[in-house]
């Protein structure tokens, strides 16, 4: 009989040293893993922006800044393993603005209607990421695509992030370069006497300029304990083309006007910082402070501090306010007050000295069993925000993220 | 020479954040809380467009940093 038990206790033992081996050599069999193109999630956001202000580019400085936007983006992700047990994520993103612009119709002032009073602003992007859990990386490549009516970008963009051994870590390197060509449409004042206007039937002639940007980022995120974790960024990036606004009219001291002129490059270097901080048991602090300066003489400090609170597990309420400070670049000056023998002059106060403020809240919907029980709405949220610039611009945005999961 | 000592004092912060103690998984329900991410939620899109169009300084947030016009 303790021969059979024996016999019994061996042929278990060879068969359990056996399964181990087979796992060496081919993975665990036991943890199976589907490595069918899996439905991840899908976004829906839309979004309403009012500004209006007086101190418009396109009329040197001065006159109404009135502008609506109404936009709209869907985004999909999908996921799949390879046979290295790979993930691979691929999210398509479509994205389509209607704007309407008060300024714009001033470009061509003596008409009922210019070339940008309304345009649609489309933006489709496709990105693809490779996660690797044994080597602990992440590579990923994109392409980006953008249409208005008188600019087209297409945007390229790769990166790679590393994730330490105890996954605690993270570093990330990324690149982007985005290709853009604008079409020059002047004032109508300005432009030389045989110069189309831009209109849908009279472009034959028009000129169209470069414009490109270039930029790189490293990151590193750290978890600093069980309840905060912090991320440091750096992105230098350059841009050289067209960097003015071609309808951008500029008034001089001696009452001649132009259109904006600024130099052909221009380099930037924003340096950011991210906290996230969770508080006791239902309330998280959201921190974010960035540095940037660049070589046209601006200087600027934003930050800004979300504080979500969890009112239950399924519903939060999210207050925030952000301030940015920037100083003027070296080629601003406002209407009329430019010399006629610079070499570069703007009035376009999106350059000008200024404080800004965003301030508002937004809630978060996420029941257990989908909203309005519908098991695949995953969760909702809706933000306000009430923008004000001290030039006296103001702004309001609203916004609603549908979550399908 | 501003901008270098504010790079100094990035990597100093950065050199500090990569000494901290080892946190285990499953330790990390809190860390890894949807609003915990280091990230700009979606909802907040739009706001990050308005903001490249209407601010001098952009970057470093995560999002765009470059393509499209934003003139109007």
């Amino acid at each position: 009989m303790k021969k059979v038990i024996l016999a019994i206790g061996l042929y278990a033992g060879f068969l359990h040293a056996g399964k181990a081996q087979l796992s060496t050599y081919y993975g665990d069999t036991t943890n199976y893993k589907s490595r069918k193109l899996k439905f991840e999630e899908a976004n829906i956001v839309t979004g309403y922006y009012f500004q209006d202000g007086n101190n418009s580019a396109i009329t040197g400085g001065i006159g109404t800044e009135k502008l609506t936007d109404l936009a709209n983006s869907f985004d999909i992700t999908f996921s799949k393993l390879d046979r290295y047990n790979r993930l691979h994520t691929l999210n398509v993103d479509f994205n389509i603005d209607r704007y309407t612009s008060a300024s714009s119709d001033n470009i061509d002032p003596l008409t009922k209607s210019s070339a940008s009073k309304e345009d649609t602003h489309i933006y489709p992007s496709i990105n693809w990421s490779v996660k690797d859990d044994i080597a602990r990386t992440t590579k990923s490549l994109g392409y980006a695509f953008s249409t208005e009516y008188d600019y087209r970008s297409h945007g390229f963009n790769g990166g790679i992030t590393f994730l330490s051994k105890d996954k605690n870590t993270e570093y990330a390197l990324k690149g982007s370069a985005y290709l853009d060509t604008y079409m020059c449409i002047l004032p109508s004042e300005l432009r030389p006497a045989d110069y189309p206007s831009g209109a849908h039937r009279d472009q034959a002639g028009i000129a169209y300029k470069p414009r490109n940007t270039f930029s790189g980022s490293f990151s590193i995120a750290q978890v600093i304990n069980q309840r905060l974790q912090v991320m440091g960024i750096i992105e230098p990036g350059y841009q050289e083309g067209l960097l003015s606004t071609p309808f951008h009219r500029v008034y001089f001291t001696n009452k001649n006007h132009t259109t904006e002129k600024l130099p052909s490059t221009k380099m930037k270097l924003p340096v950011g910082l991210r906290l996230s901080y969770f508080v006791g048991d239902n309330v998280v602090i959201r921190g974010f402070y960035r540095f940037y300066v660049d070589n046209w003489g601006m200087v600027a400090h934003t930050a800004n501090l979300e504080i979500p609170y969890k009112i239950s597990p399924f519903f939060s309420v999210m207050p925030f306010y952000r301030v940015n400070n920037q100083t003027a670049s070296k080629y601003f000056n406002k209407y009329g007050m430019h010399d006629a023998n610079e070499t570069y002059y703007t009035s376009d106060y999106d350059l000008s000295t200024f404080i800004s403020e965003f301030v508002g809240m937004g809630v978060r919907m996420a029941p257990p069993g989908g909203i309005a029980k519908v098991v695949n709405w995953n969760s909702m949220e809706l933000r306000y925000g009430y923008y004000h610039r001290s030039n006296g611009m103001v702004g309001h945005s609203v916004s609603l993220q549908i979550k399908i999961k | 020479m501003k901008t270098i000592k504010f790079g100094l004092a990035f990597v100093g912060l950065l050199a500090l954040a990569s000494s901290c103690t080892s946190v285990k998984e499953y330790q990390k329900s809190r860390i890894n809380d949807s609003d915990m991410e280091l990230s700009s939620r979606k909802s907040e899109k739009f706001e990050q467009a308005f903001y490249l169009y209407r601010e001098g300084a952009s970057g470093a947030n995560g999002g765009k940093s470059g393509g499209g016009c934003g003139c109007n």
